[in-house]
């Protein structure tokens, strides 16, 4: 079923070196291909457009559901998924896409994945793109996720594109209601010619409500990416916008934090900033006996990991 | 062990050239500390760099037991053993305090990096996963600079003001780690400081100012004639005299 390219990309995404405990999806060129569920993860097919419905029950603890996506061909797919995450329940959903794309032809997948964290549930959403393969044609990737967080839910998100996209745009709409926590991660990194952009929107809606953004990305070569990061307090409640860019040869980054408060007692705070590798940093890694290219792959790494 | 002959150094400024330091030589030997001081903008910490390889001398020769390394950079001079530790260490974001540590202990196996972490006052537990980001206070993050040259298996190790920012139980227990890599190993070890029982230290004070050495001493005779100096001084002006005795103006 799964040839070597196949598992590189599933082992890259979704750190799958073999067929994953508990629940699974897995999707290739546009059609689910193997799937698995438990007593209390359940994933349907949708009938009404391509995508599946993935149904966490009341107070499932300590598991896991793996939907990875991979690309082998130059086509185009879209999928729509909807996670059900039941009230007190525990678990880690990861996602991710892979792109292997040996022709002349746009090899494109745009995913909208829409979640619904019911009272007190937790989960940790794991998201990781990834591209590859000598042909001309492109590789895009257009994540577009969307998550309501009921009362005293939580999310945690790691969003991490490797490397080898050459075009995305990642949408990433949260609503939290009261005492409901998020913390987004999101690392990125760009190289020749790539273009990213990323739409952060996070409405904090209910009392006591907590959410912090750390976005950290490096651009090399001509690269470009843009940063939209727009938080807004509906109530009293804090929230953190951190945006940091490494700008490497000539590439360019634009980075836009907005937040707006529509009560007295939100907090929110944000934070930009774009700038090179200094030279102090580039110096000490080679007074430990790196060299200039050793110390500035260190720096890169330790930055996007 | 490290020589430094007739080296000048002359940097690009603002206001154009400027001659940093003038013919300095210098014999450094081994197991044998020495505590570089005297006036702030006196060319110091440019020695320091030039014996690391930041800074390329314009003229004269540094030579490491007897082989000539004048031409080489700084990862160069690392793999030969010399040490820098900065005066102003860089943070990293992403880059954690073990990561640095490890790097530096390379595979020096001998080397328990929560033991170097305790060398310098910091908990192990509260410090080895830490970025080194802008959360740490100059303190801290001057005593993981010291732990990551500590980490190393130097013939030379560097020492850029250690005690600035440095509490006062961290700084005794920074003087015993200075006395006790100079009891267990041969590293030759160079201070720069103006503390003066960083001073008592020393095998040598080398006194440093306008660019060049004004004079080599020991301890006793240096700060024996600071004490004359602060005792004859007639303004309670709170003059500083370490280092700075060419200097001292009474006003």
């Amino acid at each position: 079923m799964f040839n070597v390219i196949d598992k590189k990309m599933l082992a890259a995404v979704a750190d799958l070196h073999e067929i994953p405990q508990g629940a699974y999806n897995i999707r290739k060129n546009g059609q689910g291909v193997e799937r698995n569920i438990t007593a209390n993860i359940d994933i349907v097919t949708k009938k009404d457009k391509p995508g599946i419905d993935i149904i966490v029950k009341p107070g499932t603890k300590n598991e896991s559901v793996h939907i990875p996506v991979i690309l082998s061909q130059g086509i185009s797919d879209m999928v729509y998924n909807t996670f059900e995450i039941g009230e007190g329940s525990d678990v880690l959903v990861v996602a991710g896409c892979g792109i292997h794309n040996s022709s002349s032809q746009t090899a494109q997948h745009d995913g909208i994945h829409e979640f619904f964290i019911r009272r007190g549930a937790r989960m940790k959403y794991v998201e990781k793109h990834y591209g590859e393969g000598d042909g001309s044609g492109q590789k895009v990737l257009n994540p577009k996720t969307i998550i309501e967080i009921e009362e005293g839910g939580s999310a945690e998100l790691e969003m991490i594109q490797i490397e080898g996209v050459d075009q995305t745009i990642r949408d990433t709409e949260v609503r939290l209601h009261k005492n409901a926590r998020l913390i987004v991660t999101e690392r990125l990194l760009t190289t020749s010619g790539q273009n990213a952009e990323s739409n952060i929107t996070v409405e904090l809606t209910g009392e006591g409500a907590t959410a912090q953004i750390l976005s950290r990305s490096v651009a090399q070569d001509d690269s470009v990416q843009v940063f939209h990061l727009n938080m807004r307090g509906y109530a009293p409640c804090r929230g953190h916008i951190q945006c940091d860019s490494i700008i490497m040869d000539k590439a360019r980054v634009s980075s836009i934090p907005e937040i707006t408060a529509y009560h007295s007692e939100a907090e929110l705070v944000h934070e930009a900033a774009i700038g090179r590798i200094a030279s102090e940093q580039l110096m000490k890694l080679m007074t430990l006996g790196l060299t200039e290219e050793e110390a500035e792959n260190t720096i890169l790494k330790g930055f996007l990991a | 062990m490290l020589q430094l002959k007739n080296v000048s150094l002359t940097l690009e400024g603002e206001h154009g050239k400027k001659q940093i330091l003038k013919d300095i030589s210098l014999t450094l030997k081994k197991n044998k500390i020495y505590v570089m001081t005297g006036p702030n903008g006196g060319g110091k910490s440019s020695i320091a760099k030039i014996i690391m390889g930041i800074y390329q001398p314009t003229s004269g020769k540094i030579l490491l037991e007897g082989e000539d390394i004048s031409a080489l950079g700084v990862s160069e001079r690392a793999r030969l053993g010399i040490g820098y530790a900065f005066q102003q260490p860089p943070r990293f974001k992403g880059i954690k305090v073990k990561d640095v540590l490890e790097l530096a202990v390379g595979d020096n196996t001998k080397v328990n990096i929560c033991d170097l972490l305790y060398d310098v006052g910091l908990c192990s537990q509260d410090y080895l996963n830490r970025e080194i980001d802008a959360s740490f206070s100059g303190g801290e993050l001057k005593r993981v600079e010291i732990a990551s040259i500590l980490a190393r298996k130097l013939k030379v190790a560097v020492f850029d003001e250690p005690e600035a920012g440095i509490d006062l139980w961290s700084f005794q227990k920074l003087t015993e780690t200075f006395e006790n890599l100079n009891n267990m190993t041969d590293t030759t070890i160079v201070i720069i400081s103006h503390q003066e029982r960083i001073l008592r230290l020393a095998h040598q004070v080398i006194v440093v100012s306008e660019g060049k050495i004004s004079e080599i001493t020991t301890p006793d005779k240096f700060l024996g004639e600071i004490e004359k100096l602060e005792t004859d001084c007639r303004c309670k002006n709170n003059c500083t005299f370490i280092g700075g005795r060419t200097d001292v103006q009474c006003d």
